[in-house]
C-alpha cells in the first residue's frame, strides 16, 4: 500500500485558479509594500536633517563665468561652501564676512564655493555685484547641490576638511570670527 | 475785420485739432508700447502652475515672498521675449527641477505619478467586487466545503476518527 503525505493545511497546488489568484495577491501586496517603503525612505530623509559629517557628497558647480568646480577634484584643500539667494535676507549679513574670508584665506589654499539656491539670474548677479563677492559662485541647477546636502533653507555653510569630509556645518548666517575660528583648526591639524 | 477773425478762428481751429491729433497719436504710441507687457493675469496663469521649492505648498501667483515676486518677474520678462507658457515652464524645470512643476511630466520615471492613482483606483475596484462577490453568494443549500483530505483511505479513517473524538 502506498502512502502518500497528507497536504499541509494552507498550501495550494500550482497552476490552479486558486495559486493564480493567490501569486496576484501577493503582486499587489508586494507593490503596495514597495510604495510604503518608498515613502518611508523619503519621510526618513526629510527628518535627516542637513549634512554634519562623513564624506561630502560630490558634486559639479557651474559658476555664472561658466567655470565648473567639481568638488572631488579639490581633495586636500579646505572647502568653503555656502548656500545662500538674492533674496534671502540673513544671507546679506554674512555676504561680506564671507568675502573677507575667501580674500584672507586664499592664499592658504582654502577655496570657497557659493551655490546660488532657487534665484533668478539677474538678481543674483546684482546680489554678487552689490557685496563685490569675488569667490565662485553659481546656480544649483535643479536644486541637485541642495537636496544632496539636505539644506533646510539659506544661508547654510558647510566646511569641508582636506579629507573630504563634512567638518563643520553652520546654518544661519556665519561671521568671520566663525569662519576663522574653523578654518584655522582645519588649517593647523 | 471780419474776414481777420474768420482766420484767425480757422487756424485756433486746426492747431486744436492738430493738438487733439498729436495728443491722441501720442498715447496710442504709449498704448501699444504697454501692451508689450504681459498683464498681469497673463504672468499668474504661468505662475499658478508652478511652485517654488522655498514656500512648499503654495502656487506662485500667490506666494509671497521675494524670492516668488523675482520668478514672477522673471515669468513676465520671459513673455514679454515671446516665450510661450510651455518654453517657460520648461526653463523652470531645467533651472530648479521637475518639482518646481504643479503637474509632473509625462515622460520618464514622473510618469508613475500619473499612472499610479488610476492603477491603484482599479485595483481596489477589483478588490471591493471580489469581495463583493464572495459576500453575496449564495451557496447551494445542503451543500458544505470539500475539503481535500488527504489521498488515502487511512488518512480519511483518521481525520474522520479525530473529528469523531471532538464532536
Amino acid at each position: 500500500m502506498t502512502h502518500t503525505a497528507p497536504r499541509i493545511a494552507g498550501t495550494v497546488p500550482e497552476g490552479t485558479p486558486a495559486a493564480r489568484k493567490r501569486w496576484g495577491q501577493l503582486a499587489v501586496w508586494g507593490l503596495f509594500a514597495t510604495l510604503m517603503i518608498l515613502v518611508g525612505i523619503k519621510l526618513y530623509q526629510i527628518t535627516l536633517g542637513p549634512i554634519s559629517s562623513g564624506r561630502a557628497p560630490d558634486f559639479t558647480l557651474t559658476t555664472f563665468d561658466g567655470e565648473n568646480y567639481t568638488l572631488s577634484d579639490y581633495v586636500g584643500q579646505v572647502i568653503v561652501i555656502n548656500f545662500w539667494a538674492s533674496w534671502c535676507g540673513p544671507c546679506e549679513l554674512e555676504a561680506a564676512d564671507l568675502e573677507q574670508a575667501w580674500r584672507n584665506y586664499r592664499k592658504h589654499d582654502v577655496l570657497f564655493l557659493g551655490i546660488d539656491y532657487v534665484d533668478t539670474e539677474n538678481e543674483a548677479q546684482a546680489y554678487l555685484q552689490k557685496w563685490d563677492v569675488t569667490y565662485p559662485n553659481g546656480a544649483d541647477l535643479r536644486t541637485a547641490i541642495s537636496q544632496a546636502y539636505r539644506i533646510r533653507g539659506v544661508p547654510e555653510t558647510y566646511i569641508v576638511a582636506q579629507d573630504g569630509t563634512v567638518a563643520f556645518t553652520i546654518i544661519g548666517p556665519t561671521d568671520y570670527t566663525k569662519l576663522t575660528a574653523a578654518l584655522d583648526s582645519l588649517l593647523n591639524e | 475785420m471780419k474776414h481777420g477773425l474768420n482766420s484767425w478762428s480757422i487756424f485756433r481751429t486746426l492747431e486744436c485739432a492738430a493738438l487733439i491729433l498729436l495728443t491722441t497719436f501720442s498715447s496710442f504710441g504709449e498704448t501699444l508700447a504697454q501692451d508689450n507687457q504681459p498683464t498681469d493675469d497673463e504672468v499668474n496663469a504661468i505662475a499658478k502652475q508652478l511652485y517654488c521649492p522655498v514656500c512648499e505648498n503654495v502656487p506662485l501667483d500667490v506666494c509671497g515672498t521675494r524670492a516668488c515676486a523675482q520668478w514672477r518677474d522673471n515669468i513676465r520678462e520671459k513673455l514679454a521675449d515671446g516665450w510661450n507658457a510651455d518654453q517657460i515652464k520648461q526653463y523652470f524645470s531645467d533651472q530648479y527641477g521637475v518639482r518646481v512643476l504643479a503637474q509632473p511630466p509625462t515622460q520618464g520615471v514622473n510618469s508613475l505619478f500619473w499612472a499610479l492613482p488610476p492603477f491603484a483606483i482599479v485595483v481596489s475596484w477589483f478588490f471591493m467586487l471580489r469581495l463583493i462577490d464572495n459576500l453575496t453568494r449564495k451557496r447551494p443549500s445542503g451543500s458544505h466545503s470539500v475539503i481535500n483530505l488527504g489521498d488515502t483511505d487511512d488518512y480519511k479513517t483518521r481525520l474522520e476518527r479525530d473529528l469523531e473524538q471532538w464532536r
